[in-house]
Order: C-alpha cells, then sequence, then structure tokens
C-alpha cells in the first residue's frame, strides 16, 4: 500500500538523521520532538478530512481518515517509546515519579490512553462489532487532540508562538464542527 | 584538537569584510590576539592565528572528555538570538560587538564606563574547564577562557553596602533581534551574592576552546559560575553594578516558582515541570546522574551552610 508509505516518510527522514548524526548537538531531544510535532500533526490531519471532504471534488479524502489517524498514534507511540528508552531507560520507578510529578507528562499520557482505544479499534471488524458506538468512541480524538496541545503548552518554558499557532488550528477545526 | 565547522553555514554566512576589518582593529586593540574563527569561522585562520594568545593552560582540568568545539557553539540557549537553541548559531552576525564597553556602578568606590579594551588588560587569562548543566536537564564540559570575576570586583573596590552583584546584557534589537519579542523583559539581568561573585571558581569568561567566544555563546565577556544552573552565566554584559539589595534576575522575574535567585545545579530539588536527578551528557545517549552543586559542592557547599536549599533553589 503505497499510502502507508509515504507517512512512513519523516521517521525515514529521523533514521537517516540518526545514522548520519544531523540531527544536531541533542538527537534525543530532536527524536522526541519531531516524532511528538508529527503526532500531532497527523491528527490535525485527521481531524482536517471532514471539513475538507465537503469541498467539490474531495469527497474521496475519507479515505485517507483511518490511515492519518493510525500514523498520528503510530507517530505519538514513537514519541513515548523514545521517551521511556532515553529519558529513563527502563526505569519504571523513575517514570511513574514522573508522570505523577510533571503535569505535563501527566496529560501526555492522558492524551496517549485516549488515542489507543482509537487506534485498536480502528479496523472494520471493529466498526461492525461496535456499530453506532463506534462513532461515538471515536469523538475521544477531540480531547484527546485537545490534550495533546495542552501538553505542547505546559513544556514551553516561555516562547508560545508554536503552540498557540497549534492551538488555534485545532480551535478551528473543532470550532467549525461546534457551528456546522 | 581537530575543528569541526556547521556545515550549515553557507557563503551568506561569512562576516562581511567591513566588519571583519573593524572586528580585527577591536581585537588588536584589546590586545587579546586574533581569533580567526569569530572573525569569519575559516578553520585555517583559526589554525594559522592560533586564537587567544598567553593563556595560562590547565589552571582548573576535569578528567571528563570535553563536549566537541561543533556542539558547544551550535546549541545553546541565548534567547536574545532567538529562542530555539539552533538560532543563536545562525543569527551570530548580527551581534556587533566593536566598540564595546562595559559600566561598572553603584556600591563601587570607583564608578565608571571601561572599554573592554581596558577592562581585561590587568587580567592574565587562564583555560578552566568546567562543566556547564543548564536548568533543561542537559550539560557539556567547555574549556573557557577567563579570569576570576572577584578580581576585576577589587579593581573598583565594592563599598561596605555592596552585598549583590548584579549583571545587564546588551539591550540593543538591531544587534539582539530575539529582543524584538517581549519573550522575557530586556535587557537579561543576572545576579550573585556578593560571596559568590568573589568564590574563585567564579569567572567571566572571554573565550572557549583557545579563541574568542564565538558570538552566540555570549561575546565579548560573559560570566560562567559553573555549581550553578546555566541561566546564571549571563552573556554579552555591558554592566556589572554592586547593590546592597538581592537585584531581579530574568527567570526568576518570568516564573519565580521555577527559577530561583541561587539556582544552585541540586538533584534533590525538582523543576515544577521535570525532574533535575539526571542530565544528558550532550554526545551521549543516556542519562547520567546530576552532582550536587554540578560536582563543584566541596568548594562552594560552604557558602550556603545552614540555609534551607529547598526554599532558597
Ligand atoms: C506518555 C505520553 C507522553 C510523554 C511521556 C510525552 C513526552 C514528551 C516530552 C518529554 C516532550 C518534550 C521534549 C522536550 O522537552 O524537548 C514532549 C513534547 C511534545 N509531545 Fe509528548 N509525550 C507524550 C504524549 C504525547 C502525545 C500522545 C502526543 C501527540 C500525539 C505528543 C505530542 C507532543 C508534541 C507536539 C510535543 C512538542 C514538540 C516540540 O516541541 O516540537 N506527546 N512530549
Amino acid at each position: 500500500m503505497a499510502r502507508w508509505l509515504i507517512g512512513l516518510l519523516p521517521l525515514v527522514w529521523l533514521g537517516f538523521g540518526v545514522w548520519q548524526n544531523t540531527l544536531g548537538a541533542n538527537p534525543v531531544e530532536r527524536m522526541i520532538r519531531y516524532s511528538g510535532d508529527w503526532g500531532l500533526w497527523w491528527l490535525l490531519a485527521t481531524l482536517a478530512i471532514a471539513p475538507l471532504r465537503r469541498l467539490p471534488g474531495c469527497a474521496g479524502l475519507i479515505r485517507l481518515r483511518r490511515l492519518f489517524g493510525l500514523l498520528g498514534f503510530g507517530y505519538a507511540a514513537l514519541h513515548v517509546v523514545f521517551f521511556i528508552t532515553f529519558e529513563h531507560f527502563f526505569s519504571w520507578s523513575a517514570l511513574f515519579r514522573d508522570i505523577l510529578k510533571r503535569p505535563f507528562i501527566t496529560i501526555g499520557l492522558l492524551a496517549f490512553l485516549l488515542l489507543l482505544p482509537l487506534a485498536v479499534t480502528s479496523t472494520p471488524s471493529w466498526m461492525r462489532r461496535l456499530g453506532p458506538q463506534w462513532g461515538r468512541l471515536h469523538r475521544l480524538v477531540y480531547p484527546a487532540s485537545v490534550l495533546v496541545v495542552l501538553h505542547y503548552f505546559l513544556m514551553v518554558k516561555a516562547d508560545y508562538r508554536l503552540p498557540i499557532l497549534h492551538a488555534v488550528i485545532l480551535g478551528g477545526l473543532l470550532g467549525w464542527r461546534g457551528v456546522r | 584538537m581537530p575543528f569541526r565547522w556547521n556545515p550549515e553555514l553557507g557563503p551568506e554566512d561569512v562576516t562581511p569584510e567591513a566588519m571583519f576589518q573593524e572586528r580585527r582593529r577591536f581585537l588588536r586593540a584589546a590586545a587579546v590576539a586574533t581569533a580567526g574563527a569569530v572573525l569569519g569561522w575559516d578553520p585555517d585562520a583559526v589554525q594559522a592565528e592560533g586564537g587567544l594568545a598567553g593563556v595560562r593552560k590547565g589552571a582548573v582540568t576535569l578528567d571528563e572528555k570535553l563536549t566537541p568545539v561543533r556542539e558547544v557553539t551550535s546549541y545553546g540557549n541565548f534567547y536574545e538570538l532567538g529562542t530555539g537553541k539552533e538560532d543563536p548559531a545562525k543569527l551570530a552576525d548580527r551581534l556587533v560587538t566593536y566598540p564595546w564597553s562595559v559600566r561598572i556602578d553603584g556600591e563601587v568606590e570607583q564608578p565608571g564606563v571601561v572599554s573592554l579594551e581596558d577592562l581585561l588588560k590587568p587580567h592574565p587569562l587562564e583555560e578552566r574547564v568546567y562543566r556547564m548543566r543548564c536548568v533543561e536537564g542537559w550539560s557539556m564540559v567547555i574549556p573557557w577562557i577567563g579570569f576570576p570575576l572577584g578580581d576585576l570586583l577589587k579593581r573598583f573596590v565594592p563599598t561596605p553596602k555592596g552585598r549583590y552583584v548584579a549583571f545587564e546584557t546588551l539591550h540593543d534589537p538591531q544587534r539582539l533581534p530575539g529582543q524584538a519579542r517581549e519573550v522575557l523583559r530586556w535587557p537579561y539581568r543576572e545576579g550573585l551574592r556578593l560571596d559568590e561573585a568573589m568564590h574563585p571558581l567564579t569567572i567571566l569568561a572571554v573565550g572557549l576552546y583557545d579563541r574568542v567566544l564565538p558570538n552566540q555563546n555570549g561575546v565579548p565577556l560573559r560570566l560562567v559560575v559553573p555549581w550553578k544552573y546555566g541561566f546564571k552565566s549571563i552573556k554579552s554584559i555591558v554592566r556589572i553594578s554592586l547593590t546592597e539589595q538581592q537585584p531581579v534576575t530574568s527567570w526568576n522575574q518570568h516564573a519565580p516558582d521555577e527559577y530561583g535567585f541561587f539556582a544552585n545545579v541540586n538533584p534533590e530539588v525538582p523543576h515544577p515541570r521535570w525532574e533535575q536527578r539526571q542530565e544528558r551528557r550532550i554526545g551521549e545517549w543516556l542519562r547520567r546522574d546530576t552532582l550536587p552543586f554540578n560536582g563543584y559542592g566541596e568548594q562552594v557547599a560552604g557558602l550556603y551552610a545552614g540555609m534551607d536549599l529547598t526554599r532558597f533553589f
């Protein structure tokens, strides 16, 4: 499936960067941020399908939605794996301390836990099995995205331009749903 | 020591000839021998001209691997040159440093505005290899070139009322374009208690890795206090004041519950948003334990005897 491969390009770029040592002085920081960014971007792309498919000739976009959602989850999972590996090296006690003590980690984990059931139930058989419940369940992507942007705000020290930009985009996408 | 240069620098990053000549004059006048790196980022020039002259090597050494010059000069926080950690190296050219003078005022017997040349003249330079621990949780080992701040302060004779030392960075949005936005309240300010300032480990640095400070590392004059988080080590200093009251400091003003006035490296006191028990040494994949006072406890813990360091963090 060629579409999957396009979604993997950012990962290939990252792998290349690690291999060639072009990720700068702090490659771990770059890997964590880059995977987090892509997780968020795929989620925003997922949310953008509903408004965009209303444009003339764009109805087919709906076929990309599941892929975008899964990519969002995939990059978020990578982000979490990088975090567990390089920030704590599987020291679970330190990890739990972190989750309890650092609100921005708590919020990130919450967002991840909301995304997890969505990824699991993204298959056609789960759609069939859940019936009308499926749509209701998948509305969890809204609070999950809000939590991700909040997570972004909480990690910043002083320069809020980028989280604000993402909040505005997310606000637009959710706001569109509200007024429609 | 092989020098490696930022591969992202292109022809447009080369210093214009006029500025090159200007800086060259400044350096000659300053009697700190030329450093090709700052002038034109030309590796051959560094090799040929050798950087700072007359530096006493080995004044303070450390049995740890130095962080390569490329990382030291391409990664760091200098919000006046952008809030990304790789921005300062890219915008560094904007920070023209000639002429440069420093105002020394407040509670001193001999206040005044001193040219950088006159400020530096009496002080023999020495190399000091220090750990540098950023409050964000990363660290480096850097061979600074500088001299004890205490030696400078003694020249201007603090009065008995001078209990703190306050520092200010240049405030000029033309040369420090990050100041066009009020991310922090400019100018950047830092401060030390007088006994911390007089401590022999506290230095004013003018160079690193045998050459004049690259612009992004705080040219031409910066503080280095190795047992405190990096934000205390203020860059591109234009003012040093002795004060009676504890001075206002930038990050403390921005978020008092996150950044204290003392900001001693302390693994036991977490930042409200992250742990401080460990740090990533630049160049390593996994984190290592953070040492109390960044490993300088033997020398400096006495300064804080009887103080509750969780309260005065
Ligand atoms: C257990 C769950 C999570 C943990 C432990 C976690 C951890 C982190 C950490 C440590 C950072 C900051 C990196 C730094 O300071 O350099 C960060 C930033 C970020 N995270 Fe997460 N995260 C989690 C969940 C998520 C999820 C589910 C998403 C999105 C789908 C996400 C998106 C982001 C974004 C967009 C950033 C900012 C990146 C940037 O600065 O460019 N995170 N996360």
